[in-house]
């Protein structure tokens, strides 16, 4: 789960990592009172989206507009505001159509020394929590990944004991951070590896952190991912999600327990498990089909579940057949062939439909959509399946 | 021989009470799995599929010799019954369960390789020796005794894999699923350096997915240390990045992870690709032709 900057910086200001102080809008005026409560010479205004690139972003109704903008008076914020709020701010992360902006962030300025990328992810690796740093900050980091991967600095630290004053040391170091900079990162670093741990993140990112002329390390940026398996021990954390950042079948997906990306073809699937999942959305592009989604019911597939994810497919219009692929083993053959037949009766099926099962109660399956009665197109294995249903619409 | 487990494996289910942990520990003694017993705090004295069930897993070591167990318990108890499990001595500890927090797994993982104990998983199938011993979750039948050493990522598609290869009449000598989270406690290099060793095991199948690098490792490993004909197959061709596609670490992150990366380095290391998911069988018997 994402989590908007603004969002990101009230956990960080709790977890006591140095942020600026800086206030939500959602009108304009919200937000020219924001400025003047900052009280300040500057400010910045930021869209709240969960896609980044945000600076480098243009507004589509107001192509002038960047997605964060310094401001000098009340009326330029409130200016701002107007022209990014519930308007479309496009980035290099949310396509073309862009993402519609519902609030602003309105933060004071300060002096920047220097400025810095830092992130925390668990490396899969090592299998441990790691921090990231690198000098290059402002910039995008899979470029500098790519292009001068020396320049990014790592360190791993156990969970329990949180990350060790000698590898702030050594990161100063490197980066030729002194005197009270080095005492502020110290205590920066060690915190926003705290944070990560206690709140169960799968990846926090401050890009840029900065140097401020007076030494001090402050977070000018804030994103933070949650590990969703965790988020049943943080029940206030739920509460910070924002449904208008996600697609509504994937919302709908999830509340059913069942795993959902939408994509550009017109083949829907209904596959148990990520990996055949994958592998079949592989096969219908191998044999010139496209899927138009991923869609795993999981190991412990009920009707209602299946139903569910009937509705979801079918609520895609680009979808014009729709292929199942069952291999059970968790998940019993006869459990779908009874979530198809009452699936058809409640949502009815307009497209062709292909079928493919084997595995945990297969005949019994088989048989049960036999005696249907239902317009279903059998396949056998898995090429068969996908030349069927991409036959079933050419 | 196999690798693993074998028919003198005897196995508990930790949740044996639980809906999923009753039914398939009923599945694994079908197989004839030599089930011993089961595991639920409180519930001791209960029996479960005719077997006995434990508060503890250090009693149901002592009670039946049990020295692999399976795993259903709830996510936010996954780790502590792991942790259990490695404490009482258990030797293969196979985790089924699905969405485990990683930041668990990172303090698992840890305990475990400090350990004498395996762990496969968590969310994955479990581990067959076909003909000899079932701890997990796959339809038994489709598995047939033979030469095919599968590791995988995925359970359903290792289901599909040993379908594929047991309908080539080449059969498994022992099928490992690894589990789709970013943190497992078993990696595809620990199993080659097992099935490299192994005696009946005479051409590998690994199955991979998008996300992370444990495949390219892998590559660099058989390149080095494996003399066997090794095929492949990688799902996600078509996964756009930045999504996760259901399982936990199957995700493209900063362009890194992507499914042509890992055809690539599995290629230059002389393994065969299968470039279709029908085609895993054909993959091994190609395999098998060229030889090492």
């Amino acid at each position: 789960m994402k989590i908007h900057e603004y969002q990101a910086k009230e956990l960080f200001r709790k977890a006591q990592v140095p942020v600026l102080q800086g206030f939500v809008a959602k009108t304009p005026e919200e937000a020219r009172a924001a400025f003047e409560r900052l009280g300040g010479p500057i400010a910045v205004v930021k869209a709240q989206l969960h896609a980044g690139g945000r600076g480098k972003g243009t507004v589509i109704e107001v192509p002038s507009q960047r997605g964060v903008q310094l401001v000098k008076s009340g009326d330029e914020a409130a200016t701002v505001a107007k022209n990014l709020i519930n308007n479309r701010l496009v980035t290099v992360q949310t396509g073309p159509a862009g993402s519609k902006v519902n609030q602003v962030f309105v933060e004071e300025g300060c002096r920047i020394a220097r400025e810095l990328y830092l992130a925390v992810v668990v490396d899969r690796g090592s299998s441990m929590p790691l921090l990231m740093v690198s000098s290059e900050g402002g910039v995008e980091i899979e470029k500098v990944a790519a292009e001068t991967p020396e320049k990014i600095l790592k360190e791993s630290f156990d969970p329990a004991y949180g990350l060790q004053g000698f590898q702030v040391r050594k990161l100063c170091k490197k980066l030729g951070i002194l005197g009270d900079a080095a005492r502020s990162a110290d205590f920066f670093m060690k915190k926003v590896c705290k944070l990560f741990v206690d709140l169960d993140c799968s990846m926090a990112e401050i890009n840029p952190l900065v140097i401020t002329e007076d030494n001090k390390m402050i977070a000018l940026d804030a994103k933070i991912t949650f590990d969703d398996n965790a988020l049943f021990r943080h029940p206030d954390l739920k509460e910070l999600r924002d449904l208008n950042e996600e697609e509504s079948a994937e919302i709908r997906a999830g509340n059913t327990g069942l795993s959902y990306v939408k994509l550009e073809g017109n083949i829907g699937c209904l596959v148990n498990g990520a990996g055949l999942a994958m592998a079949t959305m592989d096969i219908i592009k191998l044999h010139g089909g496209a899927p138009a989604n991923f869609l795993d019911v999981g190991g412990g597939a009920n009707t209602q579940q299946v139903t569910e994810a009937f509705r979801i497919i079918l609520s895609d219009p680009n979808v014009k057949a729709i292929l199942v692929n069952i291999f059970g083993g968790i998940a019993r053959c006869t459990t779908i062939a009874q979530a198809i037949i009452e699936a058809s009766k409640e949502v009815g099926f307009t497209v062709p439909l292909v079928v493919r099962l084997e595995g945990t109660e297969v005949n019994e399956g088989k048989k049960m959509l036999k005696d249907s009665g239902l317009a279903i197109i059998s396949a056998d294995d898995l090429t068969d399946a996908a030349k069927k249903v991409v036959a079933s619409i050419a | 021989m196999s690798i693993l487990v074998n028919s003198e494996t005897r196995v508990i289910c930790q949740g044996i009470t639980g809906k999923a942990g009753a039914f398939h520990t009923q599945g694994c003694k079908e197989y004839g799995t030599k089930m011993v017993g089961g595991v639920t705090p409180g519930k001791s004295g209960e029996t479960v599929a005719g077997l006995p069930v434990f508060d503890t897993v250090e009693e149901a070591v002592n009670q039946t010799g049990a020295n692999a167990t399976m795993i259903f318990v709830p996510p936010a108890f996954t780790a502590d019954a792991i942790l259990e499990a490695i404490d009482a001595g258990i030797g293969v500890i196979c985790a089924i369960t699905e969405g485990v927090p990683v930041i668990d797994m990172v303090h698992v993982y840890d305990r475990v390789r400090r350990s004498n104990s395996i762990l496969i998983g968590p969310n994955c199938p479990g581990v067959i020796t076909p003909g000899e011993c079932k701890i997990g979750i796959m339809p038994g039948y489709i598995h047939n005794v033979g030469k095919v050493g599968i590791m995988s990522r995925s359970g359903t598609l290792t289901y599909e894999a040993v379908w594929q290869t047991s309908s080539l009449n080449l059969g498994q000598s022992t099928c490992v699923g690894l589990g789709g989270d970013p943190i497992v406690g078993t990696s595809y290099i620990d199993i080659f350096e097992r099935f490299q060793n192994d005696d009946q095991t005479e051409v590998i199948l690994m199955i991979g997915e998008i996300g992370g690098d444990a495949e390219e490792k892998a590559a660099e490993y058989v390149k080095n240390h494996v003399t066997k004909p090794v095929a492949a197959f990688i799902a996600g061709r078509t996964a756009p990045p930045g999504k996760r596609m259901g399982h936990a670490g199957a995700i493209i992150t900063g362009g890194k992870g992507t499914a042509a990366e890992k055809v690539a380095a599995l290629e230059a290391a002389g393994i065969v690709v299968a470039q279709s998911p029908a085609d895993m069988g054909a993959a091994v018997v190609e395999a098998i032709k060229r030889g090492k």
